[in-house]
Order: structure tokens, then C-alpha cells, then sequence
């Protein structure tokens, strides 16, 4: 039982910190490079200014959304899960 | 009786897409319905009122139909909001009037540094998803403070919370209805004080009888006005521009021409290398420091301000609070994706029919804001034509058009006039007027809810009266629901110009005071109550004593620390002199004079390491988050049921942690 428990906890957590690097890199990581991807051009957009203004937006939302169903995951798999 | 509400209420929530689903089209058939009486002849000003008291007294009687006398309901919505509705009501209470009306005008003065606010406002949603908000739903509380207390024990540290939230909240529900009160004068000519007070009663009516359960379905309405008022007019503009009407994917083009626009005016002498920031160009306002910093202070304020937070306690289960998350950032992201757009269609408007032009051919929008003194050129209000040219004549060598430097514009018109710049009818400009008010209502009444909830949970019935019948608690939540929204009214109708400006102070405060201990209260449960209480108010205090002593107290800030400061060898001898001069001044207006000039000058070298006093958090946090580490490793670790707490809490399955004695516990 403690097992099972501990288990969720890592996978929860590891999940957490995958999350949470990727959300460094799209809020300020991406951003030390702005001047060069402003180089690159896709529909009139710089790159480096579409991400701060789209892209970087864009990937919140879908990491968000990526999470609830992977943290679901983990719930059931671990036997956690709030009935339905 | 007490059998048939909740089967009602079931009957609301299965039925909620219908029901807000015929509301988003009454509400385009209203519109409709004004634009055929504007094409009647119907003045401009009665359109005005309708959108505003019509959209009002729909809040309001959504406010009275959602009238409660169960605590549960009062304070979380009795935790049955589905994660959608959830969503939009948090999109409604996070986007402030602020951000509606402010948002493009600052990205359209900023340029790619404006992004900041953009990034730190929406990314923010990652951190409450991952670390705080599930975990908050688990634990049950019915405000932020309740989980510090059960966790670090004592009210003591409840107490600190309850002091954080109302440092934070109330200069910030202050901005909100002076907002409302700005709006309401503006479109409908109403004196100032008046339309304050109008937006007070819209407030409290959405509120007062139904506490959360009430401000979560007005919200829901009030983001679908927001949203629909803050997209139509972008997407018709882009429309008439460029033919496509996804004005997100068209300002690309904008961009561009902005660019060409830019070098021409540069070459033709139209403006000046110091007076031009090319749009595109990052750090021309904050160097990378300070433009990183307020990302980070933003997006860390945002999940620690307690209004956002206690919106996640609504949600049916763990798994709907998670989803929940993810919906809110989607509405949220809506408003904020098209914001750049605006910045970019106006700026090329400004770019290509105002600079250059002759004085006497300007556009006639300018002067509709001239006239109440938000688009000055050559330094004059641009009332009209014979003031522009008597106030440029005064400027030697003056070319006769205008000049990039001689054109300045208050942030708030940039969205306030696209739809006279699109040449639209005065309806879509009535919508966006009520789309404006929407967003400051929905966030005054949940930061009110906020304010009031640790007021009457908190302080009254945690602290001074554990056995206070439910009744009573419901009264006393309501009076102080009305005594701080009159307060707020009352501080915002003396137009207070540093509560406005404090305003972007919340997020730093909420975050060095909440944000440590609410994180490592969840995972870590070492945390104990020595350590959050030394985190706490030292991490707070560094953050205040920096947006204090930098703000206020600038010159002995600056003499105190100018070994941190990044004050250029000119800008101390420039110090020097002005403190000299102030000494030698004779007392009376010349010394005052003196230190007026000292002192602002002062504002501009007084930090440590160069931060600009809206990013303070990034001081208070890792002190914060190292004081509570270091001192909880040197006291006891917390007690074993304190422990097994914090491991249920991270677990979705199972009751909540934290029962009131009134509510009925939720099953599902």
C-alpha cells in the first residue's frame, strides 16, 4: 500500500517537473534567443517577436491541457482516481 | 424545501449550455437591435445606456436569481461548477478593465517589451495548474488562508495570509471601480463620483445575496460579453484591411508595413532615432533583466492571488480543477493572443494617416479623444485644428506636419477607438464601452469575495467566533462584503493616482508572501510552522520594504544601498548636485521645489542591481523560499498527522481534508 503511494508521488512528481522545464523554456528560454529567430520570417511574423505574442501562448495551453490528461493517467493507473 | 434546491440547482447545471447558450444570442440579437435604432435615428447617447444598464441589470438579476443561505454556497458555489464554466468565470475575474482597455495601449507604447505582460499573464496559469490548484481543491478549504492554517497550524499564520491578501487585493479592487467609474463617465457623459457609485451598486448586486455561487454565474455572462465586445471590432477591421478575419494571423502584414513605415519616417526626418521604438525591436524599454524579471513576478503573482485561487475551490472534483486550469488559460489566452493585434492595427494607422500629415487634414477620431485629453500633439490636448497649429507654431522650426515626437496618445484609446478608426457604426463602440465594464465588474466582485471571505471566514468565524450559528456567518459576510466594496468606492472616487499605480505592486506582493509557503506546504513536507512563518514575513517584507523604499522614501533608499545601485557615474554627480542644491535652498516653495527635483530624481537610481520596483518579487522569493527551507531544517519536523495531511492531500482520491460542520460533504 505505502508502495503504491510512493509511487504515485514519483511519477506525479517527475510529470511536475517535465512540465515545469518545459514551462521555463516557453516563457524564457525561447526569449534569450529573440534577436536571432527575429531572422526568420513566417507571415510577415519575426520569429522571435510571434512567440512571445502567440507561440509561447500557444504551448501553455496545450501543455495544459496535455497535463490534466496525463496527470488523469497516472491517477487511474495508480489507483487514486476519485470515482466517477 | 431543503431537498428541492439542490435538485433544482442539478436542473441548472445539466441545462447550462442552453441556458448561457440562448444568452450569448439574446445578447447578439440585442446588439442587432441597437444598431437598427441607431440606423433610425436613435442618438448615440441612448445606445450608450441601453448597452450599459441592459447588460447591468442581467448581471444583476443573474446576482438575485443565485441568492443563497447555505454556507457551502456562499463561499464555493457548493463545489459543483463544471470545468468550463469554471473557466470562463476565471477568465472574467482575471482579466481586469485594465487589461481590457490597457492591454493594446501598452503593447502599441512598448513594443515587443509589452509582450511581458502578455507572457506573465497567461503563463502564470502552468504554475497553478502543476503546483497549487488541484492540491487546493483536495484539501477543501473555503479560502487561501484556511489551507495555511490547517497546514502550518495556529492562526497565527492565518493571520499573515489574511494580511497578504488585503495588501494585495484591495489597491487592486480599488483600479477595478475606478475603471467602471471611467468607463461609465466616458460613454455616457455621467460625472465621474456619480458613475463610481452606479458601478458600486452593479458590484454588489452580482454579489451580496449569493456570495461565490452568484459572482461565479454572473461571471460566466459577463466573460461572453467581454470576449464578444473586445473580438468584433479587431476581426471587422482586419476584414476591411486585409480581407481575412482572423486579425491574429493578419498582423503579420501589419507588422511589416510598421517596419517600412518606421525606416521612411526615420529617413524623412519624420522622427527621430530617441522618439522612435521600432515595434519589433526587443528591450528598447526594459533591458533583459528587468523584462525577465517581470515575466517571472507576473506569472508567480498569478498563481498566488488569492481571488484566481479560490475560484479553483468551486470545481466538482481534483480532475475538474486540473481541467479547470486549462479551460481558463484557453478564454484567457483568447483576449490576450489578439491583444498585439490591436497595438499593431493602430499603430499603423497612427504610422500611415497621422505622422506626416498636414496639420489640417487630420483624421477626425483624433480630436473625439483630444477633447477629453487623451491624444495630444505638439504638447496641446488636439481639441481641434486651430489649437494643434497655435500649439506647433510655438515649437521653433517646426515643419508643419506632424512629427513621430510631436503625437502622444493615452494607452486606454488604442481599443477604445479602433471602431471609430474602422469608421464603424456607434454600436460596435456601445459594445466595446460594455465589454470594458464587464471585465472590471467580473474582477471587482471576485476580489471583493476574496477581500470579504477572509474577513468574515478568517478573522470572524475561524478566529473571534468558532460557534456562530450559520445564519449570523451569512450576515456577517455580507456586512463586510458592503462596508469594503464603500470603502473601495470610496478611496476610487478621490481618484487616488498612487493606488492606481500600486496596482501592478499586487503581483509582486502576492507573490512573496504566498507563494513559498503554499508551494512547499505542499510538496514538502518538512515545511513546518516556523519556517512558513519566518518565510512569510520575510520574503513579504523585503518585497514591501524595496516597493516602499524605492517608491517613497527614494532618496534615503539610494543613499542607504547605493553600493547596489546601477547608477551611471553621471546620474550620481547629477545626485549630488540636486542634494546640494536642496540643502542650500531657502526654505518655502523653492526648497520644497528643490526636493521635489531631488527626490524624482532619485526614483530613477534608488534599486539594488538596477530592478525596477514592479519586479520586487524577484528579491522577496528567494528569501522567501530559503527562509522557510533553512529555518524548518533547524525546528522539529511537523507532527505525523500534519504529515499524513499533506499526504492526502496530494491524493484525488477521497473526502476532502477540511469539512464545515454546516455543509453537506459532496459525494460523488
Amino acid at each position: 500500500m505505502e508502495q503504491g503511494e510512493d509511487r504515485y508521488w514519483r511519477r506525479t512528481s517527475s510529470l511536475m517537473w517535465t512540465m515545469l522545464a518545459l514551462w521555463a523554456f516557453f516563457s524564457f528560454v525561447i526569449h534569450f534567443f529573440v534577436n536571432p529567430l527575429n531572422e526568420i520570417q513566417i507571415l510577415g511574423f519575426p520569429l522571435g517577436f510571434y512567440m512571445a505574442a502567440q507561440g509561447s501562448l500557444i504551448a501553455f495551453v496545450v501543455m495544459l491541457f496535455f497535463y490534466a490528461w496525463a496527470q488523469d493517467k497516472i491517477d487511474r493507473e495508480e489507483g487514486v482516481a476519485e470515482d466517477e | 424545501m431543503a431537498d428541492q434546491a439542490p435538485a433544482a440547482r442539478g436542473d441548472f447545471i445539466s441545462n447550462l449550455g442552453k441556458i448561457y447558450g440562448l444568452y450569448t444570442g439574446g445578447f447578439f440579437a440585442f446588439v442587432i437591435f441597437l444598431a437598427i435604432l441607431e440606423q433610425l435615428g436613435v442618438p448615440n447617447q441612448w445606445i450608450g445606456y441601453g448597452f450599459v444598464f441592459m447588460t447591468i441589470a442581467v448581471y444583476a438579476v443573474i446576482g438575485i436569481i443565485s441568492r443563497t443561505t447555505e454556507v457551502g454556497e456562499y463561499y464555493v458555489a457548493g463545489r459543483r461548477v463544471p470545468a468550463v464554466y469554471n473557466g470562463m468565470a476565471t477568465g472574467a475575474d482575471w482579466m481586469s478593465g485594465a487589461s481590457f482597455v490597457g492591454m493594446a495601449g501598452t503593447l502599441f507604447l512598448l513594443g515587443y517589451d509589452g509582450l511581458a505582460f502578455v507572457l506573465g499573464w497567461t503563463g502564470g496559469y502552468v504554475l497553478v495548474a502543476i503546483l497549487i490548484a488541484p492540491f487546493l481543491r483536495k484539501f477543501g478549504a473555503f479560502t487561501v488562508p484556511d489551507f495555511f492554517s490547517e497546514r502550518y497550524g495556529g492562526n497565527f499564520s492565518r493571520f499573515l495570509a489574511v494580511i497578504v491578501l488585503i495588501c494585495c487585493s484591495f489597491t487592486y479592487v480599488t483600479a477595478q471601480v475606478y475603471a467602471t467609474g471611467i468607463i461609465a463617465s466616458r460613454f455616457l457623459g455621467m460625472d465621474f463620483t456619480v458613475a463610481v457609485y452606479v458601478g458600486l451598486v452593479g458590484i454588489l448586486l452580482c454579489s451580496m445575496l449569493g456570495g461565490m455561487k452568484a459572482v461565479t454565474w454572473t461571471q460566466v455572462a459577463q466573460y461572453i460579453v467581454l470576449i464578444v465586445a473586445y473580438l468584433i471590432p479587431v476581426i471587422i477591421l482586419s476584414t476591411q484591411i486585409y480581407g481575412i478575419p482572423v486579425p491574429q494571423l493578419t498582423y503579420g502584414q501589419a507588422l511589416r508595413d510598421i517596419g517600412a513605415l518606421e525606416q521612411n519616417m526615420l529617413t524623412s526626418g519624420l522622427a527621430t532615432a530617441q522618439s522612435l521604438k521600432p515595434h519589433i525591436q526587443p528591450f528598447t524599454t526594459y533591458d533583459p533583466l528587468n523584462y525577465f524579471a517581470l515575466i517571472l513576478c507576473l506569472m508567480v503573482g498569478t498563481a498566488s492571488l488569492p481571488h484566481i485561487l479560490m475560484r479553483y475551490f468551486t470545481t466538482p472534483s481534483v480532475r475538474e480543477a486540473r481541467l479547470s486550469v486549462a479551460w481558463s488559460l484557453f478564454f484567457i489566452f483568447l483576449l490576450y493572443f489578439t491583444a498585439p493585434a490591436y497595438a499593431a492595427f493602430s499603430k499603423l494607422e497612427v504610422y500611415s494617416t497621422v505622422i506626416g500629415r498636414d496639420l489640417d487634414s487630420i483624421r477626425p477620431w483624433l480630436f473625439t479623444y483630444g477633447q477629453l485629453g487623451l491624444v495630444k500633439i505638439c504638447g496641446a490636448d488636439a481639441i481641434d485644428v486651430a489649437a494643434i497649429k497655435a500649439a506647433c507654431s510655438q515649437i521653433a522650426g517646426h515643419p508643419g506636419v506632424i512629427r513621430l515626437q510631436d503625437f502622444s496618445i493615452n494607452t486606454d484609446v488604442i481599443v477604445l477607438s479602433t471602431p471609430e478608426i474602422a469608421g464603424m457604426p456607434y454600436v460596435i463602440a456601445g459594445l466595446v464601452a460594455a465589454g470594458g465594464l464587464a471585465a472590471s465588474l467580473s474582477t471587482a466582485d471576485g476580489l471583493l469575495l476574496a477581500i470579504a471571505n477572509a474577513l468574515s471566514h478568517d478573522i470572524y468565524y475561524k478566529m473571534l467566533d468558532r460557534n456562530a450559528p450559520t445564519t449570523r456567518r451569512l450576515i456577517v459576510a455580507r456586512i463586510l462584503l458592503v462596508t469594503v466594496a464603500v470603502a473601495a468606492a470610496y478611496t476610487a472616487s478621490t481618484k487616488p493616482a498612487d493606488i492606481l499605480s500600486m496596482v501592478a505592486w499586487a503581483f509582486s506582493l502576492a507573490a512573496a508572501g504566498i507563494f513559498p509557503a503554499l508551494v512547499l506546504g505542499i510538496w514538502w513536507k518538512r515545511a513546518n510552522t516556523a519556517g512558513c512563518i519566518v518565510g512569510m514575513v520575510l520574503g513579504f517584507g523585503i518585497c514591501l520594504y524595496y516597493l516602499v523604499g524605492t517608491r517613497y522614501f527614494a532618496v534615503h533608499f539610494y543613499e542607504t544601498w547605493s553600493w547596489l545601485s546601477n547608477a551611471s557615474p553621471a546620474a550620481i554627480a547629477k545626485f549630488n548636485e540636486l542634494k546640494a542644491a536642496w540643502m542650500n535652498a531657502a526654505d518655502g516653495a523653492a526648497r520644497d521645489a528643490a526636493l521635489v527635483a531631488l527626490d524624482k530624481h532619485a526614483q530613477t537610481i534608488a534599486n539594488w542591481w538596477g530592478v525596477r520596483n514592479i519586479s520586487a518579487a524577484i528579491f522577496g522569493l528567494p528569501v522567501g523560499f530559503l527562509a522557510i527551507w533553512i529555518v524548518s531544517l533547524l525546528t522539529p519536523e511537523p507532527s505525523k498527522e500534519v504529515q499524513e495531511m499533506v499526504d492526502a492531500t496530494r491524493r484525488p482520491r477521497g473526502q476532502t481534508i477540511l469539512r464545515d460542520k454546516d455543509a453537506p460533504a459532496v459525494a460523488h
